[in-house]
């Protein structure tokens, strides 16, 4: 699949802009300045940017705990994302969801998500919603090799088989859960073969590889649009950090990160074999990460100076219309 | 010795479970990571994880993983065949993590664990303890903050304790899992590494049975969880000021010990109930139904509950502060009952 110049450069840009993002956001947390939990999406990069490349505003995606990627690959703004996990006010989520709640359905995405599955059959109804209101959208849902585990992930795609629903499952197989190997926890020799019994087609996809993703995202959501029904796509995938910043690791060695960081860096293979084939130079690419590396700077700094929300914004948005009398 | 012995609850938990296990081969531990390293190529992958404060770290050296297995991350099936094992001889201990999850298998605990010995007509039993982090105040948002306990205290069929003491942990955990029915531990973040006197050896702390945990005349605390602490520090602070403050710790929420409650606002005449959990059909409510209920004429002003807001729990820790009740709050509300 050729991809044009311009699209090359946004999926870098993309790409950058979460690997960046996620170092910093890292930096932060081990200073304190962000509160909670964080977990981050380094590594992983090609799955986010390669599936939502094919996606406009009005599509939807459901995302995980590990969203900072999915959201930043669908275009929402990385100020007010920042801002959001320092808990300020100017906070894409006015500092009330943090790092596992970003939602921006301006940008299509309905929410990162604290509950493993939990995402799936949302993204299900989105795909309703377009079909019952005859829109050609789609709607992608990411989880993890832990979330294919939920039950939720089951009844999400025998829905989307029984009504052919315009959606697209992205199993992100990191192959851990916190520290448990998808070899162990996952019963059959891949998610992508689960598809088979709900009547979808099921892929593997070399979630190292941007191009693979992005081919093969391609085919799937475009067969959605089509009205041909859904996918499950199995990227294989690796995190190069912890399930959550904190996380010993004591389950994998360092060497295999390394390795991994060596040889499988999404960002690195990408830009040898742009620039290796002259789609992109050199020059191109460091200019992006300047640029991504100022917006990044500068999101920090309106997330540090931006105002904390006020303490009688809690009972604010619980919902649209409530009265109670006393 | 014994007595100068110190652990977290965390740690005291941890002894229960080892103590349960040693002493009674049909006791399992199930759930995600509470090992950790479940096919992990590296040798000393093991306890990598114990859940995810590291309580059942260092159990499947002694028990082996076939009696602490690790789960995929599928609650409705682990949780449910918990359930199962308990009705046909195994006493299981499954640990849910966060109980904000209790939505995933809910169907199981609800609909069929707190049901069998109902619906059988007393033919089964289901002694099964579902383990479960609750609580706010380290910013970890909507999904991972929350008490939830007024919902299992609601059904029938469900036993709840909460503990506030590591001394109280090791022996409510221990009466759980030697109880024949289906018991919420229920463990406050912000306590699990809370530390105080626990014996080495086994002992038990009775389900139902409250703690008075501070004497006084003039009126009724009864706090939940961490709510204790602030109880405990607003009544210090007010002896200052002549009040004299009675502290209750009901530990069990389910069966609650309604005697201690209702004997003591009978002595004070007055009751506040400190808890974190939601307002509306709550613990606080519970309680203070109870005492309109039992203890109307000895009741000398209205009761006060203080709670967070009927709200989500929110992030920011700007709005999570406000959001948890305060040791502030606390006193104001014992200074209005004192008051009127």
């Amino acid at each position: 699949m050729e991809i044009p110049k311009e699209k090359l450069l946004e999926i870098y840009e993309r790409m950058a802009t979460i690997r960046q993002f996620e170092e910093r956001v890292r930096e932060e947390f081990a200073a304190n300045r962000i509160p909670g939990f964080v977990h981050l999406y380094a590594g992983e990069e090609a799955v986010a940017v390669g599936v939502c490349a094919h996606l406009t505003d009005e599509d939807m995606i459901t995302s995980t705990h590990r969203g900072h990627g999915h959201c930043i690959a669908k275009g929402v703004d990385v100020k007010a994302m920042m801002a959001e996990l320092y808990g300020r006010a100017t906070g894409v989520c006015k500092g009330k969801g943090g790092s596992m709640h970003i939602a921006d359905l301006d940008r299509g995405m309905l929410g990162a998500n604290g509950i493993v599955g939990g995402g799936i059959p949302l993204a299900c109804g989105a795909a309703l919603s377009a079909q019952v209101l005859g829109k050609d959208n789609v709607a992608v849902s990411f989880f993890g090799d832990g979330g294919a585990n939920e039950g939720s992930f089951h009844e999400g795609l025998n829905l989307a088989g029984v009504w052919q629903l315009p959606a697209v499952f992205v199993a992100e197989n990191n192959g851990w859960a916190e520290s448990t190997s998808s070899d162990y926890s996952v019963a059959g020799a891949d998610i992508a073969g689960r598809a088979r019994a709900y009547g979808m087609r099921g892929e593997v996809v070399d979630g190292l590889d941007l191009f693979d993703v992005y081919e093969k995202a391609g085919k799937a959501i475009a067969a959605a649009r089509a009205g041909e029904g859904p996918t499950l796509l199995e990227c294989k995938t690796y995190r190069f950090y912890g399930h959550h910043e904190g996380d010993k690791q004591g389950y994998r060695s360092q060497e295999e990160v390394e390795e991994y960081r060596k040889n499988h860096c999404v960002i690195k293979n990408f830009r040898a074999r742009t620039t290796d084939e002259r789609a992109l130079t050199d020059e191109e690419l460091d200019e992006i990460e300047t640029r991504v590396s100022e917006s990044i700077e500068s999101a920090v700094a309106y997330a540090a100076d931006s105002p904390w929300p006020e303490p009688s914004d809690v009972t604010e948005d619980v919902y649209v219309d409530y009265k109670e009398v006393l | 010795m014994s007595e100068e012995r110190e652990l977290t609850m965390g740690a005291a938990i941890r002894e229960a479970l080892h103590h349960e296990m040693e002493r009674d081969s049909t006791v399992i531990v199930m759930g995600e990571d509470v090992v950790g390293g479940a096919g992990s190529k590296l040798p000393d992958a093991e306890d990598c994880w114990g859940g995810p404060f590291g309580i059942t770290g260092g159990l499947a050296g002694k028990f082996g993983r076939n009696r602490i297995r690790d789960t995929p991350i599928s609650e409705a099936g682990f949780i449910g065949a918990a359930i199962g094992a308990a009705a046909t001889g195994l006493r299981p201990v499954a640990a849910l993590m966060f109980v904000d999850f209790f939505g995933i298998p809910m169907d199981q605990i609800f609909n069929q664990g707190a049901k069998i010995r109902y619906m059988f007509g007393g033919k089964a039993k289901v002694p099964v303890v579902i383990r479960a982090a609750i609580g706010g105040g380290i910013n970890a948002a909507a999904q991972h903050s929350q008490c939830l306990y007024s919902i299992f205290a609601h059904i029938p069929g469900l036993k709840v304790v909460v503990p506030s003491t590591p001394y109280d942990a090791k022996g409510l955990m221990t009466a759980a899992i030697r109880d024949d029915d289906l018991v919420f531990f229920l463990e406050h973040k912000r306590l699990m590494g809370s530390k105080g006197h626990v014996p080495e050896e086994s002992y038990v702390v009775p389900l139902g049975e409250a703690l008075v945990r501070r004497e006084g005349d003039d009126v009724t605390v009864v706090a939940i969880a961490k709510m204790i602490d602030l109880a405990l520090s607003a009544a210090d602070g007010l002896e200052a000021e002549g009040v004299n403050v009675e502290v209750i710790d009901p530990r069990s929420l389910s069966p609650l010990d309604g005697r201690t409650i209702v004997d003591s606002v009978e002595k004070t005449g007055r009751l506040v109930i400190v808890d974190e959990d939601t307002p509306r059909c709550n613990l606080a409510t519970d309680i203070a139904a109870l005492a309109a209920d039992e203890a109307f004429y000895s009741l000398e002003a209205p009761i006060k509950r203080v709670t967070p807001p009927h709200t989500p729990v929110p992030f920011s820790p700007a709005l999570e502060n406000a959001y948890i009740p305060s040791e502030d709050r606390v006193v104001t509300a014992i200074r209005e009952v004192m008051a009127a």
